[in-house]
């Protein structure tokens, strides 16, 4: 009769200052799947780091409820010995240790200081076959893909003997065709009478496997929707996530002026650093013209953060060969210096781990690669510095109290305008843009998009590297689609659809 | 109050200095700021202020320490001594070949971490082993003594009163007191007229005038005293020179942002164009140039040059940094930081001494301090990120 596995009554949070969770309330019913929306900085993390206790009981107001007993969690072991059981956005897993280690980390098999290695083992192959891996649990984790690794999270999760999964992000570094197999692995687990709650940014995911999604918007719940009885579709939810419809997800762009070739590499092949003998970029010609956005597309691993660091002054892989032109002519760039001062800049996307200091202030992040514009003769202009810092600040409209905020207090969206910052303050012609939007809310992603228009109006290249499709379409004049390390096909933007895209990667992965 | 508690927290270790410096007045029925103990605290703590300065750089790139020091103090100490007294040496050819070993050192070492990524604690632990027994070798395991008198003259004396007269108030230091007071406070106006003249954000006013007060008074108690004994000692000169080139260094260069940078996210300063090796290797050389100095300080100081001289200075120099704020992941600390850091351990030291405190008992004491420092920094640190 009462099916609410999960019912957490008004919770409020309050951190100094900031109202971070204002009366939310959320319920679960047994055997759903319900997913929790929200910009970033909405507050869905706070409010799962209340309820697998993180937060421990008497910091925040409210009740949980969970299968039918008041829960007083004060520490995330207790959450989890009730079988709520929490998978973060980062991946916990550590490298050097094998799957089977990696699962029982905490929660180890056998008797009490003595640990069972078959027990272990045996367990942990037989969750390895229930979410559909095929590895040996003996395998080291860093020598599986990040796909995998997620995967290996989930089996870590049913060995504690889940009741209620809660997974944070889940398909964020997972390409197309690994989150279809995550997603479906979540339905699979849903007809076997388990609850899951899943908060992500891709909307078609949740349309997708979602029963039930809950919007969050700046600390309260805004409305709960049920798939059976309503509109549950990308714009509805954004319509709720925003509190007003993006009739446009993407800028247009006015009076398109594109030139003549800027960047032409030609014949480009890269080894693995590590593994030499392996080719991860495999003879890939390809070109951008002045004023002009070109999309690279393809699945994760596909090589074209290879492709991108590569050509960035040889920053990834060994025994780089094939030719580099700039305005026509052949370039050798040997270090990072040297492709900065060729008026190359390459975004990463990984802004926490490659790009920015995140102890460091806004001011320090975005003169770090163009210190000598702001100083004379190697000494530092402080205020200089600040100036340029605040001028970018208002131009790429970061929220920030002061430009001397450390970065690391951020939100997602915001970093990656500092990083933007950065690196149009080292004022290239050709910015090779690495996932900007990854893990970044709507409303903060239409705002990287018009920055990247206006970059291409003043007239310069953009390549914009990205896994979302929908992006791809939207943003870009060309589109290069790579497999493999090799180009597989290129789309001009009106001719590309996403069935199209995606033919060209399945054409060329059957072609090997 | 906010500021209050701001200013409170910025300032910690200052405020712990100062009640460290009345406790120890108190209990020692004021002896601590003797005229006689002031010039102590300089004399005896030269070395740790020059080694900090450079130790701060090497945990800027990450939290990484050079165990080396202590014996490359001694090393280049006991080659110096061979050269001047065995060898009768011109006293600055002997400080040229000091300072080259030094860097010869510090070259050695930075290759390894710089460029074939060793890691720092076990290169330095290595030259420590190392130094230790080549100072061994070259002295013979024998103390050398004593010093020329002209290289006792640059490291171990006062600077001469030119104003003469009394004998017990060299006027020549009060007047480099006052003096340096006036540069500094002409330096701040300087710097607020051209930050008002373009429109630029501005300290609070009042903030600055209590920070320049304080500045100016300990300037002018601290030459005041040095006045009543001998006048300022030499070593003071070459302590301040190391120290005003750090801080500018530091906080006023790129290479100093560098430094800074590699230890916040070296990657993410690779990918923005810095040569993070080179940075690596800057560190390491200069640290083991400014040892060769410290090496020099100490055989003036001792007046002999002995195999065990040097021993425990890395400790003292690590543990400036960390009570001087430095952060044990790197990326964070000031050279001023440092100072009052070395001040606080020399304060301590000198004022158990005077208590006639056991020596274990100082090393007790020593520890905990440190300790608690660090505890403090990331404590703080944590609160201030909830």
């Amino acid at each position: 009769m009462n099916n609410i596995l999960l019912e957490m009554k008004n919770i409020t949070k309050t951190f100094p200052g900031v109202k971070a969770l204002d009366n939310v309330n959320l319920k679960v019913e047994k055997g759903e799947i319900h997913a929790l929306v929200g910009e970033n900085g909405a507050g869905k993390s706070t409010l799962m780091n209340v309820l697998s206790g993180i937060y421990p009981y008497g910091s925040y107001e409210g009740d949980i409820i969970f299968d039918g007993e008041t829960c007083k969690f004060s520490h995330i072991k207790n959450s989890e010995d009730k079988g709520i059981v929490i998978i973060h956005q980062e991946l916990a897993l550590i490298p050097y240790m094998s799957i089977g280690e990696n699962m029982f980390l905490g929660n180890e098999r056998g008797a009490k200081a003595a640990i069972d290695w078959n027990e272990t083992y045996g367990k942990a192959d037989g969750l390895l076959r229930t979410v559909g891996l095929k590895e040996s649990s003996r395998t080291l984790i860093k020598d599986i893909g990040v796909g995998k690794q997620q995967l290996v999270e989930i089996a870590k999760a049913l060995a504690k003997n889940a009741k209620l999964l809660i997974l944070d992000e889940p398909t964020a570094s997972l390409n197309e065709s690994d989150s279809k197999a995550l997603l479906d692995l979540l339905l699979e687990f849903k007809k076997k009478g388990m609850t899951s709650i899943i908060i992500s940014h891709k909307l078609n995911e949740i349309s997708y496997v979602a029963d039930k999604i809950t919007v969050i918007r700046d600390g309260s719940t805004i409305e709960t929707l049920d798939k059976k009885a309503d509109d549950i579709s990308e714009v509805r939810i954004i319509k709720g996530m925003v509190g007003r419809e993006l009739s446009d997800r993407f800028p247009k762009r006015e009076n398109k002026n594109i030139g003549d070739i800027k960047m032409e590499v030609s014949n480009w092949s890269v080894y693995h650093p590590l593994y030499t003998e392996r080719k991860v970029v495999d003879n890939v010609s390809m070109n951008v013209r002045k004023g002009e956005v070109v999309g690279i597309s393809g699945l994760m691993g596909a090589g074209r953060t290879e492709l991108a660091m590569s050509i960035f002054g040889k920053s990834y892989g060994t025994n780089i060969s094939g030719t580099l032109k700039l305005n026509g002519q052949e370039v050798k760039l040997n270090s990072v210096k040297d492709a900065i001062d060729k008026k190359l800049a390459y975004v990463t996307e990984d802004r926490k781990g490659n790009g920015l200091i995140l102890s460091n202030p806004i001011k320090i992040n975005t003169t770090l690669a163009n210190l000598q514009g702001v100083s004379n003769n190697f000494i530092i202009d402080k205020d200089k510095e600040y100036q340029v810092a605040v001028e970018y600040k208002e131009k790429l409209k970061t929220k920030c109290p002061t430009v001397e905020q450390n970065v690391g207090n951020l939100s997602g969206g915001n970093q990656q305008k500092v990083l933007l910052s950065k690196w149009m303050f080292a004022d290239p012609d050709i910015l090779i843009l690495d996932e900007p939007t990854r893990g970044i809310d709507v409303g903060a992603k239409y705002e990287i998009y018009c920055i990247i228009n206006n970059l291409v109006a003043e007239g310069k290249s953009v390549i914009m590297i990205s896994s979302e499709l929908p992006e791809v379409l939207g943003m870009c004049d060309r589109i290069y689609i790579m497999n493999e390390g090799k180009i597989a096909g290129e789309l001009s933007g009106e001719e590309a659809s996403q069935e199209l895209i995606m033919t060209y990667i399945l054409k060329s992965g059957k072609g090997e | 109050m906010d500021s209050a508690k701001n200013i409170l927290k910025k300032n910690t270790m200052v405020f712990v200095l100062i009640l460290v410096t009345l406790f120890f007045t108190w209990m020692t029925g004021g002896k601590m700021l003797l005229p006689q103990n002031v010039n102590n605290l300089i004399a005896q703590n030269a070395y740790v202020f020059i080694l900090a300065a450079g130790m701060l750089l090497c945990i800027l790139t990450g939290g990484n320490i050079d165990l080396s020091v202590g014996s490359i103090v001694c090393f280049v100490g006991a080659i110096g001594g061979m050269l001047m007294v065995k060898g009768g040496w011109n006293i600055f050819a002997a400080i040229l070949i000091m300072i080259i070993v030094g860097l010869a050192i510090g070259a050695w070492q930075g290759f390894w971490i710089a460029y074939v990524r060793i890691p720092p604690f076990i290169v330095t632990l290595a030259g420590m082993f190392v130094f230790r027994g080549l100072s061994n070798v070259v002295l013979e395991g024998m103390t050398i003594a004593p010093m020329p008198d002209n290289y006792l003259n640059l490291f171990n004396s006062y600077i001469p009163d030119v104003f003469g007269g009394n004998p017990a108030f060299n006027l020549t230091s009060m007047v480099i007191g006052i003096l340096g007071c006036v540069i500094y406070v002409a330096v701040v106006i300087r710097g607020r007229l051209s930050r008002a003249r373009k429109g630029y954000e501005m300290e609070k006013l009042s903030g600055v005038i209590v920070k320049c007060t304080v500045i100016c008074f300990a300037l002018l108690a601290f030459t005041f005293r040095l006045a009543q004994y001998k006048g300022i000692p030499t070593v003071l000169i070459w302590v301040g020179a190391v120290i005003a080139i750090y801080a500018y260094i530091t906080s006023k260069t790129t290479i100093g942002r560098y430094f800074y940078a590699v230890g916040g996210n070296e990657k993410a300063t690779k990918l923005s164009g810095i040569n993070t090796n080179r940075v690596y290797f800057i560190a390491y050389i200069n640290m083991a140039f400014l040892a060769a100095v410290a090496g020099m300080v100490t055989i003036a100081r001792l007046n002999s040059a002995n195999p065990t001289a040097g021993t425990n200075y890395e400790m003292d120099a690590i543990g400036s940094c960390f009570i001087g704020g430095a952060s044990a992941y790197g990326g964070i600390g000031t050279i001023p930081g440092v100072v009052i850091g070395a001040i606080l351990m020399g304060v301590i030291n000198l004022g158990m001494s005077i208590m006639g405190v056991d020596a274990n008992y100082q090393k007790v004491v020593k520890g905990l301090v440190l300790l608690a420092a660090v505890i403090f920094d990331v404590v703080s640190k944590r609160e201030g990120n909830k």
